[in-house]
């Protein structure tokens, strides 16, 4: 994107509509804080698909609340950010059209009150991350990461999807609002657990499905900035945060996420260290915040709860900030390496207040509200039940490591002597600057005045922690162990950054890396379908006729011998003259067919036989039925006879080898349909349907021929199904037709 | 392709009964043996037995317009039809009568029936004759 024209100001309809839409969903949600914040929940509803259940129903708790606030409120600072920094670019509409769509999902999805709106939400999120990961298409990588991130967060999806289905059953409602208690100690406990949890893990990247992420950010860098800092990768914690009243709590939950999380925390921080791109540094650093909200998710007391959703909000404002600095950084000076940069404050001197305000944050430094954050994390580890020392080392060495990161994000590219970059260093245009500024500045404001942050933090604790809280955030009270730990991640932090170049050369050796076994899956799965296709498509309609007609029989027979069919043979002397003639007819007609060795004999045989059952038609008293099938016999005849034109002539030896095969078959299934039909008529008639159809066809619906009054008016809808199925056969057969033929005239 | 002369002269006359036909078997359909999907059926062999006599650009001037057109056309009459019934508050594709100048002294004269479920079959009969023809014309070009 380094060199992109950008716009100084938001042009076109596009660009504004992107920028205000979010903006007045935010000022609509906002309205409602006092009352979230005064302890109510707030529920609007729909009903959508009222047969399966589905309705919309809004749901605005403290945690749907402060994601909405969040999604549309660094929505609309990055929809300006991006109507500069993508202005010039020719699909920015279609980006614009991405982007909305995505902020649609996300916030379906965390205001859907019924589980399966919210599924579907979450799918859209899923399919327009992918639309955005991959929009520059022009690039194999971009489109292969883009497909990876589909691929592992659609594979969550799906399991997701079971998950929801089983809640419903367990709980009887899809309604989250109606869930009542927790199923910890239902039958179904384990699946659901472990189906959501795949669900979110695939989507907020926790180890091992952490890869996708940081290969995503292939997108540009807007997209970055909102999907993997405030948003789609929060989805999943949303999800767990969501469902922690009702699923969570047991050990198998505390222990997962707990394991889990902290792992992907540290490993993440280690790796981000490792990365000289800034944007990669923050990728990775994306995924510690996530695997610290599942670890303390996963702790469930109040608080680690508190501790969680103060650093969500912390989180998303330094984190947003800082991949959109580094997107004005890459755009002002043509580079993201942190090897390279040095010296940027007197050329950027707006985006240096920026980096440097969100990365005291993101550094746990006081005044900034990331400092409350990290406190309350540590208070909130310090009084977990089960496996204290494990959450603490992680979100202690986590918290360390991120301090280096910050320094090796925001403090080495903008402080000492300025080196050379490929492009003359420049400050951004002003609405690139406004987000990152604003973000950084609420992030020392909200430090200051914490105050206001509890009107969203107590509500959303509540929320999700099943029953009223109790927040208090405060900046400095006394010195305790979370403060005493505070001061000692600073010195450790202060020493992995001065050690960081060595740290990362020797973590650079360190083989972690999962892409090739991922692509080696793609490759198998690749080969797999394509063996599969190979094995059954063999060409050959012949093959599939007999394919077809042999599992028939097979699926047929099978069905007469488990229903214990005890067929009876009619009476013969019922048969009188002209039933005798006909079934002579048919059965010459068809003899011939087998027999003969010229294709026109026997497709003019085999329309003897149509007519043949035209005439039985006839004899039972159907003439409609007699009369399409003798219109439907002869264009058939006309349509094969014109295709024959064009085939070579039959291969004797060849049809005499297959004929005894065809012969098997044929005998097989002409006996299984007659033992069928002779099954058949011992059973009753039912005719109540057929006595309706006569009573009714000409007193309601002023016709005589019951067929055709079935046809147009008593089942009117299912023809029109039917005819419109003619016309898209009809066409599909021109095109393939005309398609052979090359360019149309 | 030539085709004997009797067999050219006698198409003529042929093709005009077989389409008086079909729209006869289209409109008695309601109380007969008939109906649109017939009727098409009986149309779309005219227009073959034409293609076959005369060629296939013969028909397709016969026919005036593209026989896709007609079926989609087809599709859109009786879809038609069905809002109607929607758009006089019943439900979708639900008959619609009107009876034209009944006789007030037979009780068993209703008089002339007009209905959606007519144009309804109109439908039908259109999006048989053109899907056949698009078909057959078609492969016989192709062939």
């Amino acid at each position: 994107m380094a060199g992109q024209e950008t716009h100084t100001r938001p042009k076109g309809a596009a660009a504004w509509i992107s920028i205000l839409l979010p903006a007045a969903l935010f000022a609509w949600f906002a309205q409602h804080i006092p009352a979230v914040a005064a302890g109510e929940v707030l529920l609007w509803r729909y009903d959508w698909v009222p047969s399966l259940g589905v309705s919309i129903g809004i749901l605005l708790d403290g945690l749907s609340l402060t994601f909405a606030l969040l999604i549309t409120g660094i929505g609309t600072l990055v929809t300006l950010y991006s109507a500069s920094y993508l202005g010039g670019h020719p699909h920015h509409t279609r980006f614009v059209c991405y982007l909305l769509a995505f902020m649609t999902g996300m916030l379906g999805l965390v205001l859907s009150d019924n589980l399966l709106a919210l599924f579907v939400f979450w799918e859209i999120t899923t399919i327009s991350s992918y639309l955005l990961i991959g929009f520059n298409a022009d690039e194999a990588k971009s489109r292969r990461n883009a497909l990876q991130a589909l691929l592992v967060t659609g594979t969550g999806g799906l399991a997701f999807l079971a998950g929801v289905v089983l809640i419903g059953t367990a709980a009887g409602t899809f309604e989250i609002s109606e869930i009542e208690g927790s199923l910890v100690d239902h039958a179904l406990y384990l699946p659901i657990f472990l189906l959501v949890v795949a669900g979110a893990f695939t989507k907020s990247a926790q180890v091992p499905f952490h890869f996708w992420l940081p290969n995503a950010m292939a997108a540009p860098t807007p997209v970055s900035a909102y999907l993997h800092s405030a948003t789609m990768v929060k989805g999943g914690v949303y999800l767990l945060a969501r469902f922690q009243p009702t699923l969570g709590g047991s050990d198998l939950w505390v222990w997962t996420l707990v394991l889990f999380g902290g792992f992907t925390a540290v490993f993440a921080s280690l790796l981000a260290i490792r990365q000289t791109d800034i944007k990669q540094v923050l990728a990775y650093t994306t995924l510690m915040a996530l695997g610290t909200l599942t670890m303390f998710i996963g702790v469930g007391t109040e608080a680690a709860l508190l501790g969680a959703m103060t650093f969500l909000i912390v989180h998303s404002f330094y984190k947003a900030s800082l991949f959109l600095m580094i997107g004005v950084v890459d755009h002002g000076t043509g580079t993201r390496e942190a090897t390279v940069l040095r010296g940027l404050w007197r050329k950027m001197p707006m985006t240096t207040v920026a980096a440097s305000l969100a990365a005291l944050s993101m550094a746990g430094i006081p005044p900034m509200f990331g400092f409350i954050g990290k406190e309350f994390l540590y208070k909130g580890a310090l009084e977990a039940p089960l496996g204290m020392e494990w959450v603490v080392a992680c979100a202690f060495a986590a918290s360390a490591l991120m301090f280096a990161a910050a320094g090796i994000t925001a403090f080495k590219p903008f402080f000492g002597k300025l080196a050379p970059t490929p492009v003359e260093p420049h400050e951004g245009p002003v609405p690139m600057l406004i987000g990152p500024l604003l973000l950084a500045a609420l992030g020392l404001w909200l430090g200051l005045q914490p105050d206001y942050a509890e009107a969203l933090v107590r509500p959303a604790t509540a929320a999700v922690l099943g029953a009223p809280a109790d927040a208090d955030l405060y900046l400095f009270r006394e010195v305790n162990t979370a403060f005493i730990l505070s001061l000692a991640t600073f010195a450790v932090g202060l020493a992995l950054y001065l050690a960081h170049v060595p740290l990362r050369n020797a973590l650079a050796t360190v083989p972690a890396r999962f892409d090739p076994g991922w692509d080696k899956l793609m490759d198998l799965i690749a080969a797999g379908c394509k063996g599969l296709t190979d094995l059954i498509q063999t060409g050959q309609l012949r093959r599939y006729i007999f394919v077809t007609f042999a599992v028939l029989a097979v699926l047929v027979a099978y069905a007469i011998w488990r229903g214990g069919v005890s067929p009876q043979i009619p009476p013969l002397e019922e048969l009188r003259a002209k039933h005798w003639s006909v079934l002579i007819f048919i059965t010459a007609g068809a003899l011939l067919t087998a027999v003969s060795n010229s294709r026109m004999t026997a497709i003019a045989a085999l329309g003897t036989v149509g007519i043949g059952v035209a005439l039985i038609f006839i004899m039972f008293g159907a003439p409609d039925v007699a009369i399409t099938q003798l219109l439907v016999e002869v264009l058939q005849v006309v349509l094969v006879a014109v295709a024959m034109l064009k085939l070579p002539s039959l291969n004797r030896e060849y049809v005499s080898r297959l004929r005894l095969w065809d012969l098997a078959l044929a005998l097989t299934i002409g006996g299984l349909v007659t033992l069928t039909l002779l099954a058949v008529m011992q059973a009753p008639l039912d005719l109540r349907i057929t006595d309706y159809f006569e009573a009714t066809s000409s007193p309601e619906a002023f016709g005589r021929n019951i067929v055709n009054v079935i046809l147009v008016d008593f089942r009117a809808l299912d023809t029109f199904g039917e005819i419109a199925v003619v016309v898209i056969a009809a066409l599909g057969a021109f095109a393939l037709l005309r398609g052979t033929k090359g360019a149309r005239p | 392709m030539t085709t004997s002369l009797i067999v050219r002269a006698a198409t003529r006359i042929l093709v005009a009964l077989l389409l008086l036909f079909s729209f006869y078997m289209l409109l008695r359909g309601h109380n007969e043996p008939g109906g649109g999907f017939i009727g098409g059926l009986i149309g779309a062999t005219g227009f073959i037995l034409y293609a076959i006599a005369h060629g296939c650009r013969a028909a397709r001037e016969a026919l005036r317009i593209e026989p896709q057109t007609i079926a989609m056309a087809g599709l859109g009459i009786a879809l038609a039809a069905g809002l109607l019934a929607w758009l006089v508050g019943d439900g979708l594709f639900t008959g619609q009568w009107l009876f034209l100048w009944p006789d007030p002294a037979d009780p068993g004269d209703k008089g002339v029936p007009l209905s959606n479920i007519l144009i309804f079959d109109i439908g039908v009969y259109l999006v048989v004759l053109g899907s056949v023809l698009t078909i057959v014309l078609a492969l016989e070009e192709e062939v």
